[in-house]
């Protein structure tokens, strides 16, 4: 197919699809019933301050399991199409790019991000603890946590990032993450209650430890996007760095 | 209500679709299907909105002020992080198209071999 019978092509099935997607945008008609009750049960029911978090792993928390599973899957398949060919070898882990010398990190640079890499630990961690409270939890969190690592990679320290965030480790965390969230909803099951049903004692509204198992899945949760983050910089950055092609 | 979320929403995702189907690139197309992507949320976040609503955050407000739909959010939240795994399993599949062939022109990867 030529490009220009492509574009035709395209034209008039883009034409159709935004007519009809219009049309049927315009007969939505948002209801709020649902809304309303997720925002009035939140607090008196699970001390949860943070609607979104009580949507999010505890009245919806099966939805977000699968959605869990679905970056647990991306992550993994990463690291079965990065991972090293038969005929590949790895050598000392240098930058390049085509057709110009890689500069190295300025002192400007490598003091400003090495500086920032413990308040962001902080900070990260403040978010994941903090889900049932305010905004936050652990997907948002889990990825603040894993610019930590890309930190150290910027200030020029491929090596510390490795030796700070070794291989094992990150899979581990990223595993542990995933299953946690399974384990604590079949512990509801183990106590004959539903899968996933709150089983902890729900806390005070606005504390740290509220919402009750919400607490948790929001650790796990945290455990396993950076996890899973932090494996994905380290995919890519041994794609790239430490690869040779054979020659 | 107002339309403007929705025309935006249709808007990005015809354009986004325009841009995988005239790729000359596969990190262009990649890029292209991010955008097509982003449609979802400013419709589903256009449908969650009220005007006069406060964020469904009650630290400090009092349960019952009337507040935006907190289940777009939560779809919207958890999509952005799922969206950015897919996006790099995607990555990775162009990375491997290049190191098997050489190229990376999507209209030149047309012949598949076993």
């Amino acid at each position: 197919m030529t490009s220009t019978t492509r574009l035709v092509v395209f034209a008039i099935a883009a034409a159709t699809f935004a007519a009809l997607l219009g049309a049927a945008s315009a007969g939505i008609h948002p209801s709020n019933i649902y809304a309303d009750f997720v925002n009035r049960v939140s607090v008196p029911e699970r001390q949860i301050t943070d609607a979104v978090t009580a949507v999010n792993f505890d009245i919806r928390g099966f939805d977000t399991l699968g959605e869990e599973f679905i970056m647990f899957a991306s992550v993994l398949g990463v690291a079965l199409l990065l991972r090293r060919q038969r005929d590949e070898r790895d050598g000392p882990p240098v930058d390049r790019a085509r057709g110009r010398s890689v500069p190295v990190s300025s002192d400007a640079v490598r003091i400003l991000t090495i500086a920032l890499v413990g308040p962001v630990v902080l900070f990260g961690i403040y978010v994941v603890v903090h889900g049932q409270a305010t905004p936050g939890g652990g997907f948002q969190g889990g990825v603040v946590l894993a610019t930590a690592p890309l930190l150290i990679y910027l200030a020029g320290e491929y090596g510390s990032l490795c030796r700070v965030a070794p291989r094992w480790l990150v899979e581990t965390a990223e595993a542990i993450g995933a299953g946690a969230y399974g384990v604590i909803g079949a512990i509801a099951m183990l106590r004959s209650e539903r899968f996933l049903e709150n089983w902890l004692p729900l806390g005070r509204a606005g504390d740290v430890f509220s919402g009750g198992s919400v607490a948790l899945i929001d650790l796990a949760v945290g455990l396993e996007v950076a996890g899973g983050f932090i494996l994905l910089l380290l995919l890519f950055l041994e794609e790239t760095l430490v690869r040779r092609d054979p020659a | 209500m107002t339309w403007l979320p929705y025309a935006v929403a249709v808007w990005l995702f015809v354009v986004g679709l325009y841009g995988v189907v005239t790729s000359r690139h596969l990190v262009h197309l990649i890029i292209c299907l991010s955008v097509v992507q982003s449609s979802t949320y400013v419709l589903l976040l256009g449908i969650g909105f009220r005007a006069g609503a406060v964020a469904p955050v009650f630290a400090d407000i009092p349960p019952g002020t009337p507040a935006v739909d907190p289940v777009v959010q939560a779809l919207m939240l958890t999509d952005v992080v799922v969206e950015v795994t897919v996006t790099a399993l995607l990555l990775a599949l162009a990375v491997q198209a290049h190191e098997r062939t050489g190229k990376l022109d999507p209209n030149e990867l047309g012949m598949m071999r076993g």
